[in-house]
């Protein structure tokens, strides 16, 4: 299939493009840019007038849920959400059920991805057996299998002496290590640790529960010179430490959950359970350093940090709730308001969420430069909506943005050129 | 969403009696006045009103407690209600039954009140928000968040020794990290506008920025003491020495204990509080705890009349037809 984008507004941070200019797509990948290749005929033309065509999105972070809680919701269901909502690459972390410890479950999670012909899946291997902290997994195994990168999935590892010797095994073989920073130790509450769990009742997490541990761990990744990310920062203090480690050269990344540049512990207020997220939202100079962080690149990547749950997860006193929150539908609407808002500009915007962690991820996608894998993310900018729950297609409907109006639907998403939505 | 809301109806009136939080002065005194009008019950030679004939008042208690859902039971039977207990820490809630079933089962019996107390915090502001509106909800402690009745107990006791709120000073002493009836009463008493109140313990068992609740913070117990007029004791649990807050319960009765000698240090008249159960000798001695200063059976006596007043205005603002002015 042969495809020319005409007429839209190519935003495509790699190369710092911003214009008025048309897309030729052909054998799943970009054939041209402003021209199409020699001898081109389109099979078919989608007219992008007053549409931004971009990369197609990168999330870093998605809960499948799939080994193990379909309950809540599927590869599939999931990956179809992740379409519509202009994403095209899903990491996995790998607290599934079982965890992606062994080849056989990255397998699985590739067959059932694969069938479903939505989004990329993508996998992290587990850093330790069954993501206990206790023995290494098998990393090179899990290379092999496919695996992009080796992480804690959110269940910090405690041991320093496991995690540095963690370190090293996965250095040993060039895979980027994705870590969670949460003291376990510290990390037992379920609101950030000041004025309003204070008011509510709720036992706090200090925001030394991830600070110390960033600092811990960029104390060891000095001294290993391996490449680790870090996920879902929650700290102006976090966004210091990891700015200056930068500057001293050391490989690290960090990224953030876009429901941490909205929403702040004022928020949990009437004790709502759709704002109970790990780490927690915290204040709203946090919220401001991270949106800087994001402006200025320190953070690297937005993801949504999407975990769907059943509604009944939901459906408790605050503290027998479960975290997370279902994130795929409003991530690239909750992130062009950063935009609107004025707090980074639209391109800068868009790249934390295509060049950026493609960056991260070590990706040959990410940009729509001649030869690219054809992924492509086609919105309306200005068409608002309101975020009810029949119009989230994520099985997951735990939002605390329901009743939001935003800005930006996408109208057409392209994987290696095959239109896998269209609105 | 805010539970200062969800409690009243439009014309401000209760419906539900959640927190202390976000109620003005004037929800207070109704309380405290109507208390006093009920406090006499139990002196007479029959000890009932029928202020809640035909009503059904539901204990929901998912945590353990003896004293509070016994004053709540008798507040109920001396208005003529009908009274249930459940102790669902017991029960149903273990066998894997979710809140809302548990909730939705008990509200298929017909009932008009739930005193609830739960583990965790906002478990009563979650069951208000799904009951059925003609069910009132009372919080008979969740969590750490708020113990409602009981501050305002504690404001009755202190009303009928010490009625100048503004002239007061408070100390409140011990575990106040963990503790529910520390929240509610600190905004009790800014709401009736105190002079002073103090929070004392050491820094573990203070939460982050106690301060901004309305109190000042000390960490030496003669300071303060210093001219209180009344002292509020909370309870020390033993959990607290293995959660690495304390190192035992001698050094902390050492420092902060209340013994006769420290009391000196208050003024001569201050009253004595304890919410109860008591540990003699960890955060009290007996001498003062059995004192002429303590009021702390007086705190459980009044705890009757005081949930006998919310119950009667909660439920009378119920039975209001709907759109009503007051």
């Amino acid at each position: 299939m042969r495809i020319a984008i005409r007429h839209g507004r190519l935003i495509d941070p790699a190369h710092q493009v911003d214009a008025t200019i048309d897309l030729f797509v052909a054998e799943g990948r970009i054939a041209g840019v402003g021209q199409p290749p020699a001898g081109f005929t389109a099979d078919r033309d989608i007219d992008a007038r007053d549409r931004v065509v971009c990369p197609g999105l990168i999330d870093l972070c998605a809960r499948l849920r799939e080994p193990g809680q379909e309950h809540k919701a599927t590869i599939a269901s999931e990956t179809a959400a992740a379409a519509a909502a202009g994403i095209t690459t899903l990491l996995c972390p790998p607290d599934t059920d079982p965890a992606i410890d062994e080849p056989a479950v990255v397998e699985l999670i590739r067959r059932r991805a694969e069938a479903a012909g939505q989004a990329r899946v993508l996998t992290l291997g587990a850093l330790t057996h069954r993501l206990r902290g206790e023995r290494l997994a098998e990393m090179a195994a899990l290379q092999e299998a496919g695996c992009v990168g080796v992480g804690d999935g959110g269940r910090p590892v405690a041991s320093t002496r496991v995690l540095r010797r963690a370190l090293e095994y996965a250095a040993t073989f060039g895979l980027t290590v994705f870590l969670t920073p949460l003291d376990p130790a510290l990390g037992h509450g379920n609101a950030h640790e000041g004025q309003v769990a204070t008011r509510m009742g709720l036992a706090g997490i200090p925001a030394a529960a991830e600070t110390g541990v960033i600092a811990r761990d960029l104390e060891l990744i000095r001294d290993l010179g391996v490449r680790v990310h870090f996920g879902r920062l929650s700290c102006a203090r976090s966004v210091e430490l990891v700015a200056r480690a930068q500057a001293e050269g050391l490989r690290v990344t960090a990224d953030v959950a876009v429901h941490q540049l909205h929403l702040t512990e004022i928020d949990l207020a009437g004790f709502d359970s759709q704002c109970h997220v790990l780490p927690p939202l915290r204040g709203l100079r946090d919220r401001d350093a991270l949106r800087a962080g994001l402006a200025n690149g320190v953070l690297g990547a937005l993801c949504s940090d999407h975990q769907p749950h059943e509604p009944d997860a939901k459906q408790a006193p605050f503290g027998d709730t479960e975290p997370g929150i279902s994130g795929l539908d409003t991530l690239l609407a909750l992130s062009l308001r950063l935009a609107a808002d004025e707090l980074l500009p639209l391109s800068a915007s868009i790249e934390r969420l295509t060049w950026g962690p493609a960056r991260i991820l070590g990706l040959e996608s990410g940009h729509l430069g001649v030869g690219a894998p054809a992924d492509i993310c086609i919105f309306d900018p200005e068409a608002d909506w309101r975020v009810e729950p029949d119009r989230l297609r994520s099985r997951g409907r735990n939002s605390p943005f329901l009743g939001w109006e935003l800005s930006g639907r996408v109208t057409h998403t392209l994987l290696e050129g095959r239109v896998i939505h269209e609105a | 969403m805010n539970a200062a809301h969800i409690q009243l109806d439009r014309q401000g009136r209760l419906l539900h009696f959640l927190t202390v939080e976000g109620l003005s002065r004037r929800h207070l005194i109704e309380i405290l006045d109507t208390a006093e009008s009920l406090h006499g019950v139990a002196e007479r030679r029959v000890k009932k009103l029928p202020t809640l004939h035909g009503k059904t008042v539901v204990n929901l208690f998912f945590e353990v407690s003896t004293r509070t859902r016994t004053t709540f039971e008798l507040a109920a039977k001396r208005l003529s209600a009908d009274v249930l207990t459940l102790n669902i820490a017991t029960s149903s809630a273990v066998k894997g039954e979710s809140l809302l079933d548990t909730l939705r089962n008990i509200e298929a019996m017909q009932c008009d009140m739930f005193v609830v107390r739960h583990q965790q915090s906002g478990a009563a502001e979650f069951i208000a928000r799904h009951v059925k509106p003609h069910i009132a909800v009372l919080n008979a402690g969740d969590g750490r968040h708020a113990h409602p009745t009981q501050a305002l107990l504690d404001v009755f006791t202190i009303r009928r020794h010490k009625p100048d709120f503004p002239s007061l000073q408070v100390a409140i002493v011990g575990d106040i990290l963990h503790s529910r009836v520390a929240r509610s009463l600190i905004h009790a008493l800014n709401i009736l506008g105190v002079a002073d109140l103090r929070v004392v313990a050491p820094r573990t068992l203070l939460p982050a920025r106690v301060e901004t609740l309305g109190v000042r913070v000390c960490h030496e117990l003669n300071q303060g003491l210093r001219d209180a007029d009344v002292v509020v004791m909370l309870r020390l649990q033993r959990e607290r020495m293995e959660g690495a807050l304390l190192p035992s319960e001698q050094e902390f009765f050492q420092r902060y204990g209340l013994t006769e000698e420290r009391l000196a240090s208050a003024k001569s008249d201050a009253i004595v509080m304890h919410p109860g159960p008591i540990n003699r000798g960890v955060e009290i001695d007996s001498r003062v705890a059995d004192g002429p200063r303590s009021v702390i059976l007086e705190q459980v006596t009044n705890g009757i009349a005081v949930r006998m007043a919310i119950m009667s205005i909660t439920l009378g603002n119920h039975a209001r037809p709907v759109g009503e002015g007051s």
